[in-house]
């Protein structure tokens, strides 16, 4: 038996956050479903402003990110920099705080979104009264989480822990240079920048808030329950800490990517598409050092869904960041910007990477929580095979339309002419719009199935007390 | 110092380690955005591109808050078959009065940039409240509410323009003062259309860009 101290470890406010990411994960991906049934039928918004599209595709969008994301990443984190620090949560209070009115954003927030206060700049759609409670909110998970480790009994800051450190820093600037606006009326504000400017900074933060808080935030869940769950330590430490600079270096520079072809400046463009190369390697390089951390545990993905999840969501992480780099070169780039190619690509993404990397956590998290059994592992296999076919084919779905749209609107004839109208290539799509409606309704029954299963795992369980070990005295803060 | 030790030290100091993240991260910024928010071409308005309009402008931020943006592009790429479907390919300088931009990441519908004057009035307005009335395949949403609601009633529309002239765009006192007027018996779908019927007017073959 291993000593221990009489400290406690706070785990109450993890299981609390953990059921609202479950609650919006099913409330957002519900919201998808629909707007992807809109598309096929379009009628089906009623003539309701809040039903329409325009109105609930932010809705979508925020609620995965920020509602069931956030919450995600909230939870994970103040589990495990607890567990790497060897001290409960610093102000724990404060983390109560930061559960509750983080969920109170997400609700009213969503809310306004079908109000129709909306800035238009994707992801960061909240407008201005939003913006400020996120900066106080995101100030406060900082002040949580850095003090824990500032409090800390272990001397090295485990990796985990910077990732998710570059998340809570790198958000937070981009976050507040890319909202900066004079505001107008409580639910209206204009950019403090103009056209093309506007342009760069808001793919500068568009596409880092993809970068810090959907890639860097959970790597850092990957790189502590990963090697947690397959009883293995990080395969190369090392490679894991060049990794982590390299990424947050070169992650930045990426943003122009998303205007190639667009009135900006050609060297931004390209400087975009270069280091957008450059970030293969980092995110490679983590790939490698995840899947040779498993690399000799093969044997627990027969009998684990936790941890086939998670290494699963491994091989779309590096199926995501290979087509990332691939889409940002220009030649490829002129075929897939504007179509569906790029909503395949942030779900194989969100879907491949963030939430099964998500589910496979809440699957090893949630027993250990209170301290029983999983309350079914064959629905959790299940869900796992639902979950996998769904995401591919959406993915497959959106392949297909994304680059025959892309062809097709650049195709001309032999004397110059528009080979196809507009009109006749949109309506080609509904039947690859029909199967991705399939492959979403496929995806969300999984987390369906997910949702019920913790909810029996939990359901009259209270949260176990889990003492602080004491710390080995080679490692110990003097 | 060795890249190991001086690792050893920002590995135990939650400061170095807050410091040298905030440092690595926020180089890529700021070597593309400082000099972007400084390069005059592109906050320099070309010949024919005017502020919006009180009506105009009004259309713009109804836009933006249907989310028209989600499915519309404003962003004629330099190429071809994009300069053939829709007209003369987007210039920076059209666009130093849109706050914020609103170029677009997907065309589910086609590219709005140059719709300006393609279609009448009273098309746009029969296209807004029933879209597949005049195209049989489309999928876009209808906005019959558009048509009851007054377009003095999406916000305080002189705050809006006194709020751009801080911003730097040319209003004039004088547009200030009437702008509350210029929406006086017009509806949301008017200025909408309004709108949609400038777009891409700032620019034409021949101009100097």
């Amino acid at each position: 038996m291993e000593a221990v101290t009489n400290n406690v470890y706070h785990d109450k406010v993890v299981i609390r956050l953990i059921q609202f990411s479950i609650v919006w994960a099913l409330a957002a991906m519900g919201a998808g479903v629909y707007i992807s049934a809109e598309l096929i039928w379009p009628g089906i918004d009623f003539g309701q402003f809040w039903l329409s599209f325009g109105r609930l595709r932010p809705l979508h969008t925020n609620g995965i990110i920020f509602g069931f994301g956030v919450s995600a990443l909230m939870a994970t984190a103040f589990y495990s920099v607890q567990r790497t620090s060897h001290v409960p949560l610093f102000a724990p209070k404060l983390a109560w705080f930061c559960c509750y009115a983080w969920q109170l954003l997400v609700l009213t927030g969503g809310l306004s979104l079908l109000a129709g206060w909306n800035t238009s700049k994707e992801y960061a759609e909240l407008e201005w009264p939003f913006d400020i409670v996120i900066a106080v909110i995101w100030v406060c998970f900082g002040v949580v989480f850095f003090g824990t480790i500032a409090t800390r009994k272990i001397k090295p800051i485990y990796i985990s822990n910077w990732f998710y450190g570059a998340l809570i820093i790198v958000i937070a600037m981009l976050h507040i240079v890319n909202n900066l606006a004079i505001p107008v009326s409580i639910g209206k504000s204009y950019s403090l920048y103009a056209g093309a400017q506007d342009a760069v900074v808001q793919w500068w933060y568009g596409h880092n808030a993809v970068g810090f808080l959907l890639t860097g935030g959970f790597l850092g869940m990957m790189y502590y329950f990963l090697p947690k769950h397959a009883e293995r330590p990080i395969w190369s430490y090392r490679l894991s800490v060049v990794a982590f600079w390299a990424f947050t270096y070169s992650y930045i520079w990426a943003g122009p990517h998303h205007l190639h072809y667009n009135s900006i400046p050609e060297w931004v463009q390209s400087l975009g598409m270069v280091m957008s190369i450059v970030l293969l390697a980092p995110s490679w390089a983590t790939l490698i050092n995840g899947v040779m951390t498993v690399s000799t545990a093969w044997e627990k993905l027969r009998t684990d869904p936790a941890l086939k999840f998670i290494v699963l969501s491994l091989a779309f992480y590096g199926l995501a960041t290979f087509e990332g780099p691939m889409m940002s070169l220009r030649s490829v780039n002129v075929v897939s910007h504007f179509t569906d190619w790029t909503i395949g690509h942030v779900h194989s993404g969100a879907l491949g990477w963030n939430a099964m990397i998500t589910y496979g956590t809440f699957y090893f998290m949630v027993p250990r929580l209170v301290g029983r059994e999983l309350h079914s592992v064959r629905l959790a296999n299940i869900h796992f095979w639902l979950a996998l076919a769904g995401t591919m084919l959406y993915i497959v779905s959106m392949w297909a339309a994304g680059v025959s749209q892309g062809l097709l609107w650049l195709s001309v004839d032999n004397i110059g002419e528009l080979s196809f109208s507009f009109k006749d290539i949109m309506a080609s799509m509904a039947p690859y719009y029909g199967l991705r409606l399939v492959a979403g309704l496929i995806f969300l029954s999984g987390t369906a199935l997910m949702a019920f299963n913790l909810f029996m795992t939990l359901k009259g369980q209270h949260a176990t007390r889990v003492s602080v070990p004491a710390v080995d005295p080679a490692y110990g803060v003097s | 110092m060795s890249g190991l030790s001086l690792h050893k030290k920002i590995e135990e100091n939650a400061g170095l380690l807050i410091f040298g993240i905030l440092f690595v991260s926020a180089i890529g910024g700021l070597v593309q955005i400082l000099p972007i928010l400084n390069q005059d071409s592109l906050s320099t308005a070309t010949e024919n591109t005017r502020v919006y309009s009180a009506v105009e402008l009004t259309g713009r931020d109804i836009y933006i808050r249907e989310g028209c943006s989600v499915c519309h592009s404003q962003q004629v790429r330099p190429l071809i078959a994009e300069v053939e479907r829709y007209g003369a390919y987007s210039r920076a300088g059209e666009f130093v009065y849109d706050r914020p931009f609103l170029w677009g990441s997907k065309r589910t519908g086609p590219d709005l940039h140059r719709v300006g004057g393609k279609f009448s009035d009273d098309w746009h307005r029969i296209h807004l409240i029933d879209p597949r009335s005049v195209v049989e395949a489309s999928i876009m949403p209808a906005y019959p509410w558009l048509a009851d609601r007054d377009a003095s009633d999406t916000g305080n529309i002189s705050a809006k323009l006194s709020a751009l002239r801080i911003l730097g765009h040319p209003y004039s006192d004088e547009d200030i003062d009437n702008a509350d007027a210029d929406l006086q018996g017009i509806k949301e779908i008017d200025a909408l259309i309004a709108y949609l019927q400038m777009l891409g007017t700032g620019y034409s073959e021949g101009d100097s860009s």
